[in-house]
């Protein structure tokens, strides 16, 4: 994979001199941009890959800023590639072949709240947090929230069909995106969805949510309104094992309870929060489950007890409920902020993420330790346990000779030894540069085909991120714009 | 190697045989909704996709389901569990109601027929089975076919096998209504009702969850409406489904570039058009 991204990085750039610049610099006059510090930080996102290669960034405020910019690149056979903050994990938002970034950062704008039709519309650039504050006073939110929720985009959240700890009772991103605005590859636009109702037509909305910013690129969204739910009950129980935990996780669905959340972390990470955070976590327990259930009084109290009489029924040390919202607050706390918590133990972290049926949970987990064993790495596990969504926590330190190899080498088990156990590739990471080689482990040749038959209705040219997603020997996966450069640009 | 969504199930490659790699063909279910789209072409063949219940995991809350399977078939093999899924109790099949994409009249409970769809098998125009989709609810691996399927009138693959998710039936259930009472009052007045609308001046509403909490909404109800306990709504007051929404001349050709890249040759039940539904 990096040998690949380095092959087809295919030299720096200059930082002035791009054909491209003085067009957009025309509409967006100094929101383009083409310095090599700004090409530099864009080159990147939040995953571990390297050699990005930025062209200009674009910073538009409008959709008619959007479609010119994709005019322009289009009248100089340039790729482009949306980006919201950066957050992503699979590499999704990494420029090959020296695109036009468009960063819709600027787009931040809630249009309108519309508690009739219970949506609101919003610029693809506002933060997921700053909607959900919003929306707090009037008894709304916005159900998914991912872990990156206080930095990343609405718009990245519709790249990414993004999830979060809540998503298990409130479903992902897609359920919760009713209409949007996007620039189609060709500059023009176009309104999928509809907040009156169902279009005619396919559901282009539908596939348009999760599909890495290969489609277009998504200007107003209107995003559905949860309303808040009067009554939360936390609990937290501890574990002798992870399989008995995951285990209990499985008999609380069997048992016809769908909690908002169903949390688990590990010995090693919950003690790794506990020293970051001090958030009342056990120390000496193999594994914690956090269960929250949200709604009318009775009900929450009905089902809270119940957890706890299948958690003491699988083995539960303790189960202790959140006396107060200041602990609840805390305790969560602990559990996003787990990524940061590991700074301690090393400085870098590869954070996986696949999907398995529940009772495969233990099982693969099982597995996931003796690969970290036999490749001499420290393993942590966070995870979405209620759906299935594992977040092995690889923690090394990269000025380690060697060491990043193995960290790719155990990934590429896990993900297999995820796939193996019925699950799939990816929960809410996306498939970006990171996955690509594995998609063949899970599709046939066929399923692929079909796939890009869709990316290619919207996308003939394979102008928007391409590179990503489809795997070699399909469409789209090679970087068209490096065969076309413009001559000059490289040097 | 053999790609793990691949599939040797005989039943589907039976399937897939019968739909050939030419010729028009479509597909039937229960022909509920028949006229839906256009009238079929006359000359098509017509198929049945293959029936029965292959695989059903309460606990992972799925059931892996053939397409030509009534949805009282399988809502009925859910019940025995005490679960449902989302898909339309209107005497069709599963593969018929995903293919039409009208979801139930108590979606705010039961979900949008859109979301329940986790998995889909389908026969391609060049008579090839295409896998997309997984058993699990949170899935981004690669692009999101399921939801290209749901209300594509078959036109561009003839569904065969599909994973739909389940959900619990919740513990008590109850229906009321009113005269007139703006649907908006009673969205405010409860946290979330399972059915809510308004027919020939009367306005339903479901309200499900712990009996407890059930009783203490429809007092709520009670206080903000004139509102009566009821049976459920029979037949004649249900609400249609709403005409769907015309979309634009961009949306339009996008819709015509996806049929042509999917079904180049226009076999795949010819005469039925997703933008004349």
């Amino acid at each position: 994979m990096l040998e690949r991204l380095r092959a087809l990085r295919g030299g720096e750039s200059e930082t002035s001199g791009d054909p491209a610049i003085d067009a957009l610099r025309a509409v967006l006059g100094d929101r383009a941009k083409l310095d090599s510090a700004r090409q530099a930080l864009h080159s990147h996102d939040a995953s571990v890959f390297e050699d990005g290669n930025s062209g200009p960034v674009c910073y538009p405020e409008t959709t008619a800023e959007v479609q010119a910019i994709v005019r322009i690149a289009r009248e100089h056979q340039r790729s482009i590639v949306p980006r919201g903050a950066g957050t992503g994990l699979a590499g999704g938002a990494i420029p090959l072949g020296a695109p036009v970034v468009v960063a819709v950062t600027r787009m931040n704008e809630i249009f309108e709240i519309d508690e009739d039709k219970r949506v609101a519309w919003v610029g693809p650039g506002v933060i997921n947090l700053d909607l959900t504050r919003q929306l707090q006073p009037r008894g709304y939110h916005f159900a998914p929230d991912p872990s990156s929720q206080q930095v990343c985009t609405i718009g990245g959240n519709v790249g990414n069909n993004a999830g979060g700890p809540h998503c298990l009772a409130y479903g992902v991103t897609n359920a919760h995106i009713v209409a949007m605005e996007v620039v189609l590859p060709n500059g023009e636009v176009a309104m999928l969805g509809s907040v009156d109702g169902e279009t005619l037509g396919y559901d282009l909305r539908g596939v348009f949510v999760g599909s890495e910013g290969t489609l277009g690129i998504v200007t107003k969204v209107a995003v559905r309104l949860t309303k808040n739910r009067p009554e939360v009950r936390t609990l937290l129980l501890s574990f002798d094992s992870v399989t008995d935990a995951a285990q209990t996780v499985s008999d609380i669905i069997a048992d016809g309870i769908v909690p908002a959340a169903l949390e688990v972390m590990d010995h090693k990470i919950t003690v790794a929060v506990e020293n970051f955070v001090n958030a009342g976590y056990p120390r000496d327990a193999a594994a914690v489950l956090l269960a929250e259930v949200d709604g009318l009084s009775a009900g929450v109290d009905i089902d809270a007890e119940r957890i706890g009489e299948i958690g003491l029924s699988n083995g539960a040390t303790d189960v202790r409920l959140a006396g107060s919202e200041e602990e609840r607050a805390l305790l969560w706390k602990g559990r996003k902020t787990a990524f940061g918590a590991i700074a301690q133990i090393a400085p870098d972290y590869y954070l996986h993420d696949t999907v398995v049926p529940r009772s495969a949970l233990a099982g693969v987990l099982e597995q996931i330790y003796e690969i970290a064993d036999r490749y001499e790495l420290i393993i942590m596990n966070v995870f979405h346990a209620g759906d299935g969504n594992l977040h092995p926590l690889i923690v090394f330190d990269g000025r380690e000779p060697g060491v990043l190899d193995r960290v790719h080498a155990a990934g590429g088990e896990i993900i297999t030894a995820s796939l193996e156990a019925g699950g799939v590739l990816s929960g809410e990471h996306g498939i970006g540069v990171e996955k690509q080689k594995f998609m063949n482990l899970l599709f046939t040749d066929d399923d692929l085909d079909h796939q890009n038959r869709l990316r290619q209705a919207f996308d003939p040219g394979c102008r928007t991120n391409p590179g990503k997603v489809m795997p070699v020997g399909h469409s789209c996966a090679d970087i068209q714009s490096l065969k076309r450069r413009p001559t000059g640009v490289w040097g | 190697m053999t790609a793990l969504l691949a599939t040797s199930d005989p039943v589907l490659l039976e399937f897939a045989e019968l739909v050939r790699t030419e010729g028009k063909v479509a597909v039937e279910g229960n022909r509920t909704r028949w006229d839906v789209g256009g009238m079929l072409d006359a000359e098509a063949r017509v198929l049945s996709a293959p029936e029965g219940i292959v695989d059903y995991k309460p606990d992972e809350m799925t059931a892996v389901v053939r397409a030509g399977t009534t949805v009282a078939e399988l809502h009925a093999a859910l019940a025995e569990k005490g679960q449902r899924s989302a898909l339309p109790e209107r005497g069709g099949t599963v593969g018929g109601a995903l293919a039409v994409g009208e979801s139930d009249f108590r979606s705010l409970g039961r979900g949008l027929i859109r979301t329940c769809l986790l998995q889909i098998r389908y026969v391609s125009a060049e008579g090839r089975i295409i896998s997309s989709g997984g058993p699990t609810v949170k899935n981004v691996s690669g692009f999101d076919l399921p939801r290209l399927m749901v209300g594509s009138l078959g036109t561009l693959g003839l569904m065969a096998e599909a994973i739909i998710r389940t959900n619990p039936i919740p513990p008590a259930s109850q229906w009321l209504s009113a005269p007139g009472v703006p649907t908006r009052v009673v969205a405010d007045a409860v946290l979330a009702p399972s059915s809510l609308y308004e027919h020939e001046g009367t306005t339903w509403v479901q309200i499900e969850g712990h009996a407890a909490d059930v009783t203490a909404e429809i007092a709520v109800l009670k206080n903000s409406g004139d509102f009566d306990e009821v049976d459920a709504p029979d037949e004649t007051q249900r609400p249609a489904p709403a005409p769907k929404i015309a979309v634009d001349a961009v949306v339009s050709a996008l819709n015509d570039q996806i049929k042509r890249n999917f079904d180049p040759d226009g076999r795949l039940n010819p005469g039925r058009d997703v933008l004349a539904a």
